[in-house]
């Protein structure tokens, strides 16, 4: 585990990508083929079975601290991360351990199947003889999710560097079922391709905002318009006499979406779509809200009912494989045109519709396109070029996302409560209310789109403005009144301001208004009534 | 026996009506006892300061001129009915716990303390009392401070390291108390030690009051990194990114801060680094020094009160949360507020 403790030190103490990536690369050139899997396993997020509950690692880690439960169970929302708030609690131990880190993995499994007793003793056995980063790193194996500022983009990079190999290429690789439990370093990054899991996605292409509108790019005739559409972006895929859906978040969701198998009987196999995820009810012209969408996502098995009352479709929007080969190379243009083919005989029941292409002449269009967007249930504008091939990840320059500019209200703080992790001991997640007589209504809370700066301003204000306290909640005097942005607007019997809000956030810390100038109640039971 | 308290907690500040003067108050009031130098205890504006005579020079230096009187530690005086005596607080040079005594009823206000010997303060002395006011900035059992050597260890690698990659290292430190420490605790074998002007100052009053320090050299407009090759920079904060930190060329950055120990206060503040190092108490230091005074009661102010509070009470103290004014020294209050954390 030194090792891999060393590369995790190395890359978190570090904010310089150049840095991240030497760190990485060397990691791969000299670690073992499975610490080298396990490495690139836990920090796209895989991780082995749990083999302990959180549960009672809280209590032993209680115990091990001499503290009551309570107390542990109050550091952790400040902490923000319960490895570490295990680790940070456990009596300070400076040694270190020689194992590495697949043979914890290892140790891990086999402690799975035993009873709690000798679970217990494996875990107070490791705690005790690791320390420092070791220690939460013991720990982050069986809570899961090692985040560290590792993107995608960056592991490839430094795989790339270390293996010599093409970077698209190795990313694709890295999508999809893959768990080192059932593959090897071998064959996930250097066997040839051919025995390739049917369900792996493709890395998706993903646009960048146009922050100043479309008359920053050059010349119209090479761009092609389509709406952006509310829902899950998602990839269907169909090989093998299989379907499978992934996430643009690399979840697989197929059971999810069980409506989607039925793509199969209308289109051939190797096919995969690149599409929205939509609520799309029988004879609808239009996609029903985000809203609609919600309760389908958790879900891990849909309900019959359920399944009736929200319908989903692919909204396709780009074509990545056609009859089974690859065609992401090939131009946007291109690629639509067999897309169209594809869905040109689909029936209006299919769970597959074609998302239209936006003719237009001129900027004036696209302009009056998204000033329409919110009228055809879109969120605005994607503007593809032409030529371009589908890339993976983020890249500038060939497509553009040219969102609506969103919904806004001026609403006064009610409430505040501070953050986790990174921003601990700032308060950052408010609760705003809009005015109702002399009343104050709350209806939204919201966390970002304030700097730092702002935050700490309004932390040490909270400090000296708090009318109560509620544990973790501070009661304000109801004085600064921040814009409100949000995307979208529904009525919600579970509120009691009577309305839901999607994606609210902070627009701007409104100093110049006074409390009198905040919005009220009939003003947003009005946009509800306009925007609902 | 006098049934009234011996210290109240007011709008003004701590309060002893006995002697009719305040602790660390925050308003202006005629008669001020000052715990230590740092802003949010040592403000200006009071009719009269009285503090140990270590902590004056600092005060002056900040507040200018003001009517201020000093005591030596141990030291007893009446003032009023209350007896009044400083006791070291171990949180930087001349800092104190401040111990009232009115008809054998004794209370102490600890202002802020830490309980290890930084080498540099005089040493935190338990003082025996009824009722104790603690503060509470780290009063959560997720903060455990390394030895002092581990983390001058530390820090001396970084240093070296970026030294040896041609690069200047620059440590953001509180300019009063953290900076002092930090600079006895590096090695000058490394390279020169570069001080921002605000540290630069207060290394020259402490100087100037008998406090010996290793060789530094003010890092003014002329200092550069090329002339000064494999250079610490100790600074305030507030000016590592500044403009005034780029002359100092390829650079890494760190924060000494007991927050550090927080991964994620750590990657929103530290820069390249963070070393955990404070001038409060850790948990087990608290749980220390409210033991050793043997106090019975024990009031809360500064940081997780509420929760320290409820571990106190559930332990078998009498606790109560004070509130105030200015609850904590955070590092995200303002870099010039003289805080410590």
């Amino acid at each position: 585990m030194k090792a891999f403790a060393a590369l995790f030190n190395a890359i978190d103490q570090s904010t310089k990508t150049t840095i991240k990536i030497n760190a990485l690369a060397d990691y791969f050139n000299q670690a073992d083929d499975v610490d080298k899997i396990w490495t690139i396993a836990l920090f796209s997020g895989r991780r082995p079975k749990r083999a302990v509950t959180t549960t009672r690692l809280r209590e032993w880690a209680a115990e091990v601290a001499g503290i009551p439960l309570w107390l542990f169970e109050e550091c952790y929302p400040i902490v923000g991360d319960l490895a570490e708030t295990i680790s940070l609690v456990l009596p300070p131990n400076p040694t270190t351990d020689n194992r590495p880190l697949s043979q914890w993995i290892n140790d891990l499994r086999e402690v799975y199947k035993a009873d709690e007793a000798a679970k217990k003793a494996f875990v107070l056995d490791a705690w005790a003889r690791l320390g420092g980063t070791e220690r939460f790193i013991f720990n982050k194996l069986i809570t899961g999710g090692m985040r560290v500022g590792v993107s995608q983009k960056l592991m490839t990079r430094a795989l790339a560097r270390a293996t010599d190999r093409d970077e698209a290429e190795l990313a694709h690789r890295l999508m999809g079922n893959w768990h080192p439990d059932d593959t090897t370093w071998h064959t996930l990054i250097e066997a040839d391709d051919a025995s390739a899991d049917a369900s792996r996605p493709y890395p998706f292409y993903l646009a960048y905002a146009l922050e100043d509108g479309p008359e920053a790019l050059e010349n119209p005739a090479d761009w092609r318009a389509e709406w952006k559409w509310d829902g899950i972006r998602g990839q269907l895929i169909l090989r093998g006499g299989e379907h499978f859906v992934w996430s643009r978040g690399e979840e697989l969701m197929t059971d999810r979406f069980p409506e989607l198998g039925r793509a199969a009987d209308y289109l051939p196999e190797g096919t995969v779509l690149d599409g929205e995820l939509l609520v799309w009810h029988a004879g609808a012209d239009h996609p029903s809200s985000f809203n609609s969408l919600q309760p389908r996502i958790g879900r891990k098995t849909v309900p019959k009912k359920l399944l009736s009352e929200a319908p989903v479709i692919i909204h396709a929007y780009d074509l990545l494989e056609w009859q089974g080969n690859d065609i992401r190379h090939q131009p946007f243009a291109e690629r639509r045109a067999v897309l169209e083919q594809a869905c040109a005989s689909l029936p209006p029941d299919a769970p597959v519709k074609l998302s239209p292409q936006l003719p237009f002449d001129n900027l004036s269009d696209l302009h009056r396109y998204r000033d329409g967007a919110r009228d055809a249930h879109a969120e605005g504008l994607m503007l593809k070029r032409s030529d371009s091939p589908y890339l993976a990840g983020r890249k500038k320059g060939d497509w553009w996302k040219w969102k609506l500019a969103p919904l806004s209200i001026d609403a006064v703080m009610i409430y505040a409560q501070s953050g986790s992790g990174r921003r601990a001991n700032l308060f950052t997640d408010y609760t705003f209310a809009v005015r109702d007589g002399d009343a104050l209504v709350p209806f939204t809370k919201a966390y970002s789109g304030l700097t730092d700066k702002e935050f700490r301003e309004i932390t040490a204000w909270v400090r000296k403005n708090t009318l109560q306290r509620f544990g973790p909640v501070r009661q304000v005097t109801p004085h600064h009144v921040f814009e409100i942005a949000f995307e979208g607007i529904q009525a919600s019997p579970r509120h009691k301001s009577g309305v839901a809000l999607r994606f609210p956030r902070m627009l701007r810390w409104r100093k110049d208004k006074p409390l009198e100038e905040a919005n009220t109640l009939d003003d947003l039971n009005e946009m509800l009534r306009i925007y609902g | 026996m006098s049934q009234h308290p011996v210290l109240t907690f007011t709008p003004e500040g701590i309060y002893c009506p006995a002697g009719d003067f305040y602790i660390d108050p925050w308003r202006r009031v005629d008669r001020a006892l000052i715990t230590h130098g740092h802003s949010d205890h040592a403000r200006w504006g009071m009719g009269r300061y009285l503090a140990t005579h270590d902590a004056l020079p600092v005060m002056r230096h900040r507040l200018g001129e003001i009517t201020a009187e000093g005591m030596a530690y141990g030291e007893e005086r009446m003032i009023g009915n209350a007896n009044v005596s400083f006791h070291p607080a171990g949180h930087v040079p001349g800092s104190a716990q401040i111990r009232v005594e009115v008809a054998g009823q004794v209370w102490v206000a600890s202002g802020d303390y830490k309980v290890i010997d930084d080498g540099l303060s005089t040493p935190f002395e338990p003082v025996r009392c009824h009722h104790f006011i603690t503060e509470s900035t780290f009063g959560l059992p997720v903060f455990h401070w390394e030895p002092q050597k581990a983390i001058a260890d530390e820090l001396n690698a970084w240093w070296r390291t970026c030294a040896d990659a041609g690069k200047t290292a620059l440590l953001g430190a509180y300019s009063l108390g953290k900076a002092q420490r930090l600079i006895t605790m590096l090695d000058p074998s490394i390279g020169p030690i570069l001080c921002h002007t605000a540290v630069e100052n207060t290394n020259a009053v402490m100087r100037a009051q008998g406090i010996t320090l290793p060789e530094t050299t003010l890092a003014d407009k002329d200092v550069t990194a090329k002339a000064h090759p494999r250079a610490m920079v100790i600074a305030p904060p507030s000016a590592l990114g500044s403009a005034w930190s780029k002359k100092f060329g390829a650079q890494e950055s760190g924060f000494a801060s007991g927050w550090m120990a927080i991964r994620g206060i750590r990657r929103r503040r530290a820069g390249d680094r963070g070393f955990v190092i404070s001038d409060h108490a850790d948990w087990d230091g608290l749980l220390w020094a409210i033991k050793n005074t043997e106090a019975e009661n024990i009031y809360v102010t500064h940081g997780y009160t509420d929760i320290f509070t409820r571990y106190l009470n559930d332990s078998g103290w009498n606790a109560q949360v004070i509130p105030t004014q200015f609850e904590g020294e955070n590092l995200d209050a303002s870099d010039d507020s003289g805080e410590a954390a």
